[in-house]
């Protein structure tokens, strides 16, 4: 079986006159996490949308499983999952009613044993006959966890994950993503503007700017190659930039 | 088609029902509510006009009941699309393996629940409260009532497309398109009262057919097969037409990036 799991080829996306993803060209390997970073308005979220297949790139190509993404659309989908802190489950349903629907929706066999081995994996098991429009922050995210790896899927998208959680929740996630890919051997694609998630969940990261790839590698290779302390550094003085062409030259000095 | 994955989305909504007195309640509520206004105006008709107009209270107590079939097929259709919207789950389900096919499905399949709850409460009441039997119509009844689900499916489809293309501001079409129809599909009234250049368009909803077939059922307690066969044709057109509006818009929403934005506006 190939290691690719994600080939990006030049993908690029215009909405009328703006041109919010000018060429992206990336590989995402099984048991890796890739990182996209990117201010806001960069591209990741056209990027992230092209590659759920929510948004159609005006030109590129995308393989995703060895196979291009619009005619093979629900055997990628069954194979993939997804979690954002942007999106939520219905609130007016059970934690057990949410996730027995997404289990049956991805044909998840033994689901009830899934979900409860979920559950106390995440340390939710007590949310199970909760409302889910009752949890907190931290609850609602460890849920939408939960969803996303009911399938055991080989492609995970999260977007931003730790958004908005406490410091303790956040590492708890954090180290269940790790754990969870490396049992595994998932491909994640993870977005966040919390440098600190980066550098202890990605293995490699790539630097969208205006559209553009700007920089990649693992983040220890990035901070070293700006000459920075840290990825936060890195990120201030992309998105600062005057004269970004100049920046990525020195950098690449 | 995946039935596992309508029968699991069919299941979602039920559980919201379940869970939410507020949403059953208003199940309920609405066509009791026009039920008993029409009957008190029928009512009114038979003691102040009783011999002129001998089937008003039949015609108006069955407009009643067979409008809200197609008015309730039409909002389980587009309230199912809302409900995504509304709870912000609508992107983890486009980004599941459901087809729209088995989306719609799902959503004809909540359409379908609510017009027999429906249907069997002011069945109920209709007789209780004015003495009127709607079984009387018999053989007309399920045809009728499929003809007229099917339509409110259509008009679903063409409202959840517009609310996926144009986002929440166009939420009011949800409710507004079925009212748009009413004055035209002679629900209360026959065809023939129309002018004769309102009569073609009418003449081009299933739902028109059904409304008339009904009336003559109602009158000579005969089936109108004419009736019947230009709804089932008509419907296979409004069905076809609205199928490839939804699929051209999907195309331009995927292609304008609209779905993540109505997604999570």
């Amino acid at each position: 079986m190939s290691d690719e799991v994600i080939e990006a080829r030049e993908l690029k996306k215009t909405f009328g006159e703006t041109v919010a993803l000018e060429s992206l060209t990336f590989t995402l390997r099984r048991n890796e996490i890739v990182g996209l970073l990117g201010v806001n308005g960069a591209g990741k979220t056209t990027a992230l949308n092209i590659l759920l297949g929510l948004t159609t790139p005006t030109s590129g190509s995308m393989l995703v499983f060895g196979k291009e993404f619009a005619p093979n659309r629900i055997e990628i989908l069954k194979r993939t999952n997804f979690a954002s802190a942007y999106v939520s489950l219905p609130g007016n349903l059970t934690v057990g009613q949410n996730l027995w629907t997404f289990a049956k929706i991805y044909g998840v066999k033994n689901h009830k044993e899934k979900i409860k081995a979920l559950l106390e994996l995440l340390e939710i098991p007590h949310l199970r006959d909760r409302t889910t429009g009752q949890l907190s922050a931290g609850e609602a995210t460890r849920v939408q966890l939960c969803k996303a790896f009911l399938n055991d899927p080989e492609l995970l998208m999260l977007d931003e994950p730790t958004a908005s959680l406490d410091p303790d929740i956040a590492d708890k996630v954090r180290k269940f993503v790790r754990r969870r890919q490396q049992e595994q051997g998932t491909a994640i694609l993870y977005t966040s503007h919390n440098m600190r998630d980066i550098e202890e969940v990605c293995d490699r990261i790539i630097f969208i700017h205006k559209g553009k790839v700007v920089t990649e590698g693992t983040p220890q290779d990035v901070v070293s190659k700006f000459k920075s302390d840290s990825l936060e550094d890195v990120f201030i003085q992309i998105a600062r930039s005057e004269d970004l062409a100049g920046l990525l030259g020195e950098v690449k000095k | 088609m995946n039935f596992r994955i309508i029968y699991a989305l069919i299941c979602r909504y039920l559980f919201l029902y379940t869970r939410n007195w507020v949403r059953l309640a208003e199940v309920v509520f609405w066509p009791t509510m026009e039920l008993v206004t029409w009957g008190f105006f029928t009512m009114y008709l038979k003691q102040d006009a009783g011999a002129s107009t001998p089937m008003a209270v039949s015609w108006l107590l069955g407009g009643v009941i067979f409008w809200d079939v197609m008015f309730r097929s039409q909002q389980g259709v587009a309230i199912s699309f809302l409900e995504d919207v509304w709870t912000k789950n609508l992107l983890n389900i486009f980004v599941a393996p459901v087809r729209p096919v088995e989306y719609l499905c799902a959503a004809f399949g909540v359409g379908f629940v609510r017009i027999a709850v429906t249907v069997i409460i002011l069945t109920v009441l209709s007789y209780s409260l004015y003495s009127w039997n709607l079984l009387a119509l018999r053989g007309s009844l399920v045809p009728f009532f499929g003809c007229l689900l099917v339509f409110g499916w259509s008009i679903g489809i063409f409202a959840t497309s517009l609310i996926m293309r144009y986002g929440q501001a166009a939420e009011s079409l949800a409710w507004a398109i079925p009212f748009l129809i009413q004055p035209l599909t002679a629900v209360y009234y026959p065809v023939s009262v129309m002018p004769s250049a309102v009569q073609w368009v009418a003449l081009s909803l299933p739902s028109t057919h059904v409304f008339e077939g009904m009336r003559q059922g109602l009158e000579t307690g005969t089936f109108s097969w004419p009736h019947f066969g230009w709804a089932v044709g008509l419907n296979v057109v409004w069905m076809s037409v609205s199928g490839l509006f939804y699929a051209w818009n999907l195309g331009i929403v995927r292609e304008k990036g609209l779905l993540a934005k109505v997604a999570t506006s």
